[in-house]
C-alpha cells in the first residue's frame, strides 16, 4: 500500500512540471484583449477541449507572441500592408484602391477561411483569394504561394480578424470538400504509414522527442516558426508533417490541401484568430 | 523582401533615474557573405555593421553588428534619464547608407 502512494505521487509529480513548463494553464492576452485559447469541443469533436497551438508552447515563446513589437511575424505583416497600398499590373490598382482600409474591408475574413467562391465554383483559401483578385482586377501575376509577397499579405489580412472567433462554413457546395479533408485526416500516408489523427489526435499533449505535440490547431497561420526563422503557411506545415512521415507531399494550394484546411479550420470554430502568430 | 525598415518601441514620458526600456529593431537580410547564389557565386556581404544611440547628441548605447548576426537584428537595451530630450538611433549599413529614427522623452 505503502508503495501505491509512493508511486501516485510521483505519477502527479511529472504530471504537474509537465503542465508548469508547456504553460498550458496561461492565457493569452493580447493588447488588453483576452484570447479564446480553449474551449469546451463541440458534440461530434474527437476533443473534449478545443485547444489552440499556442497553449503548447513554453513560456517564453507563449510571451514572445503577446508582444507585437516582438514578434518577428509583425515585420511580415508590416511588409503586406506595404503591397497592400502598392499599386501593381497592368491595370494599375493597387488592393486599396478597391478594399479601401483593410481594418474595415478585410475584418474577419481570415476567420472564414478557406471560403467557397461563387464566381469560379470552388473551395478558395485566404491565398486563392488574394491571387485571383490580383489576375482578375490588377491584371497582375499571381505570386508564388510561399512568396514573402503571399506571406506578408496574408498575415497583414489575417491581422485585421485577430481575436475574432474562427467561423468556417462546412455546409452547402463545402460539405463535399469537409468530407475529402475529412478522409486525407484519417488516411495513412507514407513509408511510417501513419495519418494526421495518429499524433495530432491520439497523441496530442504527450512530447514527439522533443516537441509537444499540439491539436493541429490553424488558428495562428500565418505563423512565424522559431525552426524555420520566418513566416510560413498552412500549406507549407502540412508539407512538413507529411515529409515526417516520409510521405509524398501535396502541392502547396492543392485540392488536397484546401480540403485539408476546412477540414482542420472548421475543428478549430470558436478560437480566436491568432494571425500572425508565432510558435517554435 | 528587402525593403530596410527601422522600428523603435520608447515609452514617451519617464521618471528621473528610473529604468526605461528601449526595444529597437530593423528589418533587414543581414547576408553575411558566406552564402552562394543559385549560380555558384558568391552573394556578397550586406549587413548593418553599426548601431549607435544618442541623447541629446551624447552617445548612450552602442554596437558594433557582425556577420553572424541573423537577419531582422532586435537590440533592447535600458537607459536612466534625468533630463527631457530627443533619443536619436542610428543603424549604419556596409553599402554606408544609414537609417535614423528619433524619439522625444519627456522626463518629469
Amino acid at each position: 500500500m505503502k508503495k501505491f502512494i509512493a508511486l501516485c505521487a510521483a505519477g502527479l509529480m511529472a504530471l504537474g512540471s509537465g503542465a508548469a513548463n508547456a504553460g498550458e494553464d496561461s492565457e493569452l492576452v493580447m493588447n488588453g484583449v483576452q484570447y479564446i485559447t480553449k474551449l469546451k469541443a463541440p458534440a461530434g469533436s474527437p476533443f473534449d477541449e478545443v485547444i489552440s497551438g499556442w497553449r503548447f508552447r513554453n513560456n517564453e515563446t507563449q510571451t514572445l507572441q503577446t508582444d507585437d513589437f516582438a514578434n518577428p511575424a509583425m515585420i511580415m505583416a508590416q511588409y503586406g500592408e506595404d503591397l497592400w497600398n502598392k499599386a501593381e499590373g497592368d491595370a494599375g490598382k493597387s488592393c486599396a484602391d478597391c478594399h479601401g482600409d483593410a481594418s474595415k474591408s478585410m475584418k474577419g475574413l481570415r476567420a472564414t477561411m478557406p471560403k467557397w467562391h461563387e464566381g469560379k465554383k470552388t473551395l478558395m483559401a485566404l491565398e486563392h483569394h488574394i491571387n485571383w483578385s490580383r489576375e482578375e482586377h490588377m491584371k497582375a501575376k499571381p505570386w508564388k504561394w510561399e512568396s514573402p509577397e503571399m506571406l506578408g499579405m496574408t498575415a497583414y489580412i489575417g491581422l485585421q480578424s485577430r481575436g475574432m472567433p474562427v467561423n468556417v462554413k462546412t455546409d452547402g457546395p463545402v460539405a463535399e470538400w469537409y468530407e475529402k479533408g475529412k478522409k486525407l485526416y484519417y488516411t495513412r500516408v507514407g513509408q511510417l504509414d501513419m495519418a494526421c489523427a495518429h499524433c495530432h489526435e491520439n497523441n496530442t499533449g504527450n512530447m514527439i522527442r522533443a516537441d509537444h505535440l499540439s491539436q493541429g490547431q490553424i488558428n495562428g497561420f500565418p505563423t512565424y516558426r522559431l525552426k524555420w526563422q520566418g513566416v510560413g503557411s498552412i500549406h507549407r506545415r502540412f508539407k512538413g508533417c507529411m515529409d515526417n512521415i516520409r510521405a509524398t507531399p501535396y502541392k502547396r494550394g492543392s485540392e488536397e490541401f484546401t480540403a485539408l484546411e476546412v477540414y482542420l479550420a472548421s475543428r478549430g470554430n470558436g478560437l480566436s484568430v491568432e494571425a500572425p502568430s508565432l510558435r517554435n | 523582401m528587402s525593403n530596410i525598415k527601422p522600428r523603435v518601441k520608447v515609452p514617451s514620458t519617464a521618471k528621473p533615474g528610473e529604468a526605461i526600456v528601449i526595444k529597437t529593431l530593423i528589418s533587414h537580410p543581414m547576408e553575411s557573405g558566406q552564402r552562394k547564389g543559385k549560380d555558384g557565386k558568391p552573394i556578397p556581404r550586406k549587413i548593418i555593421n553599426k548601431f549607435v544611440a544618442t541623447y541629446n547628441g551624447e552617445e548612450v548605447f552602442s554596437a558594433d553588428l557582425l556577420p553572424a548576426i541573423a537577419a531582422n537584428p532586435y537590440i533592447e537595451f535600458s537607459l536612466k534619464l534625468n533630463e527631457s530630450g530627443t533619443l536619436k538611433f542610428v543603424w549604419t549599413d556596409d553599402d554606408g547608407s544609414t537609417f535614423d529614427l528619433e524619439n522625444k522623452i519627456k522626463v518629469a
